[in-house]
């Protein structure tokens, strides 16, 4: 009995932390809209500051006074990323806000190795908090009791700040509806900024007081940001209570799931997360969203099919592109067969996200079942190349059928999270399910035929492929099945209003995507001649959003743009140099900042300003309506 | 301001790195892949170690008179990036081989390359055991003792172990479980009266350690086996001090006296914890003490075993380049297969029947030393000691 | 459909949220051709009313039928199969889409095309469109960015949306809220004169009562829920309990200076 209490206890420590962040993701959420990336890094910089300071300041006061200053130091970097660079882009479209924060996320990790060194740090002990307390026969630490008293405090202190303070109730009010802030005349902007800071210093304060159990190093981040998102969605975006009744529901499940199933305690949480948003959308504590306005300040081009200049401009370019095996050596050849194949998967998720308002956070799920479903076709059935090409993405197209089935029921971030939740589950299959899927050392040697082979015509294989899939996707964009889908993505209210059954129509095109991000799979594991639990990986696909980002989510040519700029930028930084994440950490900053509707998007709108020259500006008219 | 500077500072490097293809017809090309951007901590030093090697081979005249030169890339620790990587180099680069890596999937990944692409590559690092048997290829060939053994170094310190409860944790991969499975059986098969009374397969690097000890300590096991390393290690050591898991039980750990992974633990280092690993402050022969001078002097800093295999790969490719006296992968092959070259830790041969080098570990005992983590008691184990018999070993690859 | 079937009959139809009687046994029919309005103050039940007419909202108890069809509890795409055209109070239309392709989708709707993956959208249904356009006086704005519309277009065009499907019945919610007074008299004509034509019915909620006593053929009286009059526009206008309540309210044949209070 009490090594089950100690257990139960020794979950109830690694809630506190869990919570502290979590809940500092869930208000800036709230308020802003911001799904804050970056937060894991800011808890990152929360646990080295405070390594730093620990370790100049002695004794108890030092201690404790480094863990507080680290958590406002990290504070204040939060209010200066809020005013210089998430300011501008408030206005942005949805998610766009993201990538900006993925920028960061980059440009943290590469800084705190140079800053801090490429070593693994042991920060010091909890003064006073050293030991450990007997408990019949079992020791509990004594800092995971300061922290198992600290979670409540922190909560209590939350609700006191939110209920009881002006500032609290304008925070409740804009997580409701941010709208009715704006008219109550509240300043907008130091309430948001206001709020991120509050949020990142919980973020740096959850990351600073891991020190006296963890090692602090550069990728704590990427450890924590999911499991915080899990917790957050779990509890319900927003709902502070929430944050800290998911964050003891996830630390428990941890610490009892792995005397149950010690072997699938990665994919529990997910498990358990996909339950709770298939049972309750909202989460445990979450509140239905009041139905999304459209971002002021959104000039909309309407989409048009190509003229036919520009349908020849694009077909030389596709020539162009065909010609690269006269000039380029077999090094581009296997690069540009590449980008032809994230062009097919940014295209894919492109259709989901910006054809059809579901922006999928766990996307490379399908790319990755395609390359495993050529793996398995090659190795086991010993299928020939042509057979595996056409019938690996089936299993891509397996996936979406079942788990798009649950996912179009959800929307906006709760769609986003149950994309996520099931990537992670079959990521963590391919991963841990050692006997089938060869586990982290993957499938090798799923080489392309003879007539493949050769880096000339295996570039000509993917850039036919990459067309054909870029054209049909095109096609079915401009078909009515396409203008159905943005009509359920625009309306969902009017759309049911005149007949469209939009769950249907949304997971075909659910179905659609998983199929293509297939394709582009089958083709990526003959390109690599593997395929790896990666081919899924949650980076793949935060790469597929960033690429469908960057080219501008409301444009329909953006996602190539995207795909070429980003994945030939990333090829050649990590060619060039150690700091890749650096640069194009800051190459996506100054994108946001620059083209705060990606390349093709500011790019096209220059152009339909000088064409049709709109009476009045939308912005002008949603700023006005606002201030009414 | 400073955004832009950084910006500038990246494009520099970017630039540097490009003017670096510039060269002649009278070098030698090695091209070199390592996780240089995910795993800084253990490349870093890796790094320091190859440069050394150039820098002491192109002194001493280069390779059969040709300059040497390394041509390094990041795989961010991406088997994908991995092999954009590995084409680079063969394709644009022209490299006469491949060398390096770190993680197992990247290994076998260039590994799977080098075999389609008919290239030689030389595996620094990855530990799994399919690099050279069950994945094994002719064109693959590995420096660093692989998982099988190091776990049979450690399971004869094991065996002499009175213990008979034995718990396992390791992370749940591909190198957590095999490490576990050959452990095991190796220890099962010397000492059949041993009873294995719990596992934990916390996910790599995301170890929740508190449960994890005390799930363990639950099982009352007289001895543990520990795979677990990095981060993951400093959460399940400084849980289990505090919990009182050690006390009392023997461990066996792999990997833990490697500098990499001991010196983060400083004085919270459990003592006692039999493990295999690199003490370069108690080496005392002529190889190592001219290795350690060199690195010493060169760059003020003490070597970690990446060093030592970062040193003994490029040091080894020179060796293999220079019997063959040519860059044509069939040669290579050929001069490596049963070469012996000299090393740090002394002489070593790669094994013409799988490509194995045998370059041993140290095995001894961690303690606490000034505050700091060391090993103690530590002795040098031949590879070619701890090999399966050649029969066994021509089970285990795949017939060409 | 036999003679004598109601075009929409409604028969205690009831709502209540959280113990709050939102609708209580509302009953009332609507005759092909014939121009309904639903009146009363605000948080009387129109909306929660008009919504399970079309299927928004389910109903606790009651029986709602459509040319003798029961569609208590269908859907609202079901219920608009059926032949039942909605405008909504604010517009629900779809920002970026073009003028002409907001009507496209409802007729690719209409004839059962929504699942046709190859035939360019421009090409499909465009006559018909623009004829739906031309007949709220739209004509000139098929090319025009929805997004772009002035308030007034927006509720021309979601009139033309839902007649895109021949509807035998219309349900207009606030059809002529946040417009100018002109604006509203023209659309409430072009409505009317649409309905008489086509013989289409129309119930429609409204706080303009000028637009209600000039148009409507009948008038039903929600007050709290419960229906308290319906009957000519000239007996709701002699009603007591009407008076009563419009008086309390001032908004009878004022309401000019209260409109946007219920937006």
């Amino acid at each position: 009995m009490a090594f089950y209490i100690v257990q139960f206890l020794t979950g109830l420590a690694s809630a506190a932390s869990l919570f502290l962040v979590a809940s500092g993701l869930s208000i800036i959420f709230g308020v802003t809209r911001i799904v804050n990336f970056a937060h894991g890094a800011f808890y990152m910089l929360g646990a080295y500051v405070a390594f730093t300071l620990t370790e100049h300041w002695s004794g108890a006061l030092g201690f404790w006074g480094g863990i507080v200053a680290a958590a406002l130091v990290v504070a204040a970097v939060g209010v200066i990323v809020e005013i210089l660079l998430l300011r501008r882009i408030y206005h942005a479209p949805e998610l766009f806000q993201l990538l900006a924060t993925f920028g960061l996320t980059l440009m943290v990790e590469d800084l705190v190795v140079l800053i801090w060194g490429p070593d693994d740090l042991l920060g010091r002990r909890a003064p006073g908090f050293k030991g450990a307390v007997d408990f019949f026969g079992q020791n509990i630490p004594s800092y995971d009791l300061f922290l198992i008293v600290l979670g409540p405090v922190v909560l209590g202190a939350l609700w006191l700040l939110f209920q009881r303070t002006r500032w609290g109730i304008l925070v409740r009010a804009a997580t409701q509806d941010r709208d009715m802030v704006a008219a109550l005349g509240v300043n907008q902007k130091w309430l948001f900024t206001s709020v991120f800071a509050v949020g990142v210093f919980l973020a740096a304060l959850g990351g600073a007081l891991q020190i006296p159990r963890d090692a602090v190093h550069h990728a704590m981040d990427l450890r924590i940001i999911v499991e915080v998102f899990v917790v957050v969605v779990i509890g319900g975006l927003g709902s502070i209570l929430g944050a800290f009744v998911a964050a003891v529901l996830v630390s428990e499940l941890n610490a009892f799931g792995i005397l149950i199933f010690p072997t699938i305690s990665l994919i529990l949480v997910f498990l358990v997360m996909a339950v709770v948003l298939v049972v309750r959308p909202w989460g445990l504590f979450g509140k239905k969203e009041a139905p999304v306005r459209r971002t002021p300040g959104l000039t909309v081009i309407p989409w048009r099919a190509l003229t036919s200049l520009e349908r020849l401009a694009a077909l030389v370019a596709l020539a162009l592109a065909a010609m690269l095996p006269f000039v380029g050596g077999n090094y581009a050849l296997t690069v540009g067969a590449e980008i032809a194949i994230f062009v097919i998967f940014a295209a894919s998720l492109h259709f989901l996200m910006a054809v059809g308002g579901l922006a999928s956070f766990g996307h490379a799920a399908y790319f990755g079942l395609g390359a495993y479903g050529v793996a398995f076709l090659a190795k086991l059935a010993g299928l020939p190349m042509i057979a595996c090409l056409l019938l690996g993405p089936l299993l891509g197209t397996l996936g979406a059928l079942v788990f798009g089935a649950f996912a179009v029921q959800l929307s906006g971030v709760y769609f986003a999270m149950l994309t996520l939740a099931f990537a992670q589950i079959v990521w963590s299959i391919a991963f841990q399910w050692v006997a089938v899927t060869g586990g982290d050392n993957g499938i090798l040697g799923v080489w392309p035929e003879k007539w493949a082979a050769s880096p000339s015509h295996f570039y000509w294989l993917s850039l036919g492929v990459a067309a054909l899939v870029v054209s049909a996707l095109r096609l079915i964009t401009f078909s009515p099945f396409g203008y159905a889908l943005r009509a359920m993505r625009d309306s969902p209210l009017r759309s049911e209003a005149i007949g469209i059954n939009g769950k249907l129509i949304q997971w075909t095109a659910f179905v659609v995507a998983g199929s293509t991000a297939g394709i582009g799979g089958a083709l990526f594991a003959y390109l690599k001649g593997s395929v790896f639990p990666d081919n899924m990986g949650i980076s793949l696909s935060v790469d597929a959003l960033v690429m469908v980002l960057l080219g501008g989510v409301e444009t329909v040519a953006g996602p190539i743009f995207g795909a070429i700029v980003y994945k030939a930028l990333n090829i050649w930084l990590v060619s060039q140099t150690d700091l890749s994440k650096l640069v194009l950490g800051i190459f996506i900053v100054l994108v946001v900042v620059v083209f705060p509707k990606g390349i093709v998007g500011m790019f096209e709108s220059i152009t339909y300003r000088r064409r049709a020259a709109p009476p009045k500006s939308p912005v002008l008219a949603a700023k006005m309506e606002g201030a009414q | 301001m400073r955004r832009r500077f950084l910006l500038a500072a990246g494009l520099a490097i970017a630039a540097a790195g490009m003017a670096k293809t510039a060269a002649a017809e009278d070098v030698i090309k090695i091209g070199e892949i390592n996780s240089y951007s995910l795993l800084p901590a253990f490349t870093e030093p890796y790094r320091k170690g190859w440069q050394l090697a150039v820098e002491e081979i192109n002194a001493a005249g280069g390779i059969n008179g040709k300059k040497l030169v390394v041509v390094s890339k990041d795989d961010g620790g991406k088997p994908a990036d991995a092999q954009t990587a590995a084409n680079e180099l063969v394709s644009s680069e022209n490299v006469a081989m491949l060398a390096g890596t770190f993680l197992s999937n990247i290994g076998l990944a260039v590994s799977d390359f080098a075999n389609q692409k008919k290239v030689f590559f030389l595996a620094a690092e990855p530990l799994t055991d399919a690099v050279t048997w069950s994945k094994g290829n002719r064109y693959t060939f590995r420096l660093r003792p692989s998982n099988y053994m190091q776990a049979a170094m450690l399971v004869e310190e094991a065996a002499k172990l009175p213990a008979k409860r034995w718990a396992t944790i390791a992370p749940n991969y591909e190198y957590g479980q095999s490490a576990v499975a050959v452990f095991k059986k190796l220890l099962s098969e010397k000492r059949p009266d041993i009873q294995w009374v719990d596992e934990q397969w916390p996910p790599q690097g995301k170890i929740d350690a508190g449960p994890v000890v005390q799930a363990v300590a639950a099982a009352n096991p007289e001895a543990i086996l520990n795979v677990t390393f990095g981060a993951d290690l400093v959460k399940l050591v400084r849980e289990g001090n505090t919990r009182g898991l050690f006390k009392g039980r023997n461990v066996v750990s792999f990997l833990t006296g490697e500098p990499e992974y001991l010196d983060p633990l400083k004085d919270e280092t459990p003592e006692g914890w039999i493990v295999t690993g690199y003490p370069w402050y108690s080496i005392k022969t002529p190889e190592h003490d001219a290795f350690l001078k060199a690195y010493q002097a060169k760059y003020n800093d003490y070597p970690r075993l990446g060093s030592i295999v970062g040193y003994q790969t490029i040091k080894s490719a020179a060796a293999i380049l220079a019997k063959a006296g040519s860059t044509d992968a069939d040669k290579l092959i050929a001069a490596a297969e049963g070469l012996s070259v000299p090393s740090p830790f002394g002489e070593i041969t790669f094994r013409k029947i799988d490509h194995q080098s045998t370059l041993g570990a140290f095995v001894g005992k961690t303690a606490v030393k000034d505050g700091k983590g060391v090993m103690v008691d530590a002795a040098y184990r031949k590879g070619s000691d701890y090999l399966p018999s050649d029969a066994e070993v021509e089970k285990l690859r795949p017939k060409e | 459909m036999s003679l004598g079937v109601a075009l929409l009959s409604v028969e205690g139809l009831t709502k209540s949220y959280g113990g709050i009687h939102a609708v209580r046994g509302v009953s009332f029919m609507l005759q092909a051709g014939e121009i309904l309005a639903l009146i009363g103050p605000n948080g009387a039940g129109k909306s929660t009313c008009f919504d399970m007419l079309n299927g928004q909202n389910v109903p606790d108890s009651g029986r709602i039928s459509v040319m003798g069809e029961n569609t208590t509890g269908r859907k609202p795409r079901e219920v608009w199969r059926l032949g039942v055209g909605r405008t909504f109070q604010i517009t629900a239309t779809y920002p970026t889409m073009t003028v002409r392709e907001n009507i496209q989708v409802a007729l690719v709707s209409y004839h059962r095309r929504l699942f046709d993956v190859w035939s360019p959208m421009a090409s499909i249904e465009r006559g018909e469109a623009d004829r739906l356009l031309d007949l709220v006086g739209m004509a000139g704005y098929a090319e025009r960015p929805c997004g772009e519309l002035a308030y007034g277009d927006l509720k021309r065009l979601e009139l033309a949306i839902a007649l895109a499907n021949h509807p035998k019945l219309l349900l207009m919610d606030e059809p002529t809220a946040g417009m100018a007074p002109r604006e509203r008299v023209e659309l409430m004509r072009l409505t009317a004169k649409i309905a008489r034509e086509q013989s289409i019915g129309v119930l429609f909620t409204e706080h303009d009562m000028d637009v209600v006593f000039e148009h409507a053929d009948r008038i039903l009286v929600l007050n709290r829920g419960t229906l308290i009059a319906q009957g000519s526009p000239a007996e709701v206008r002699g009603n007591r309990e009407v008076q009563a309540i419009y008086l309390g309210e001032g908004l009878l044949y004022d309401s000019r200076h209260r409109e946007g209070a219920s937006a």
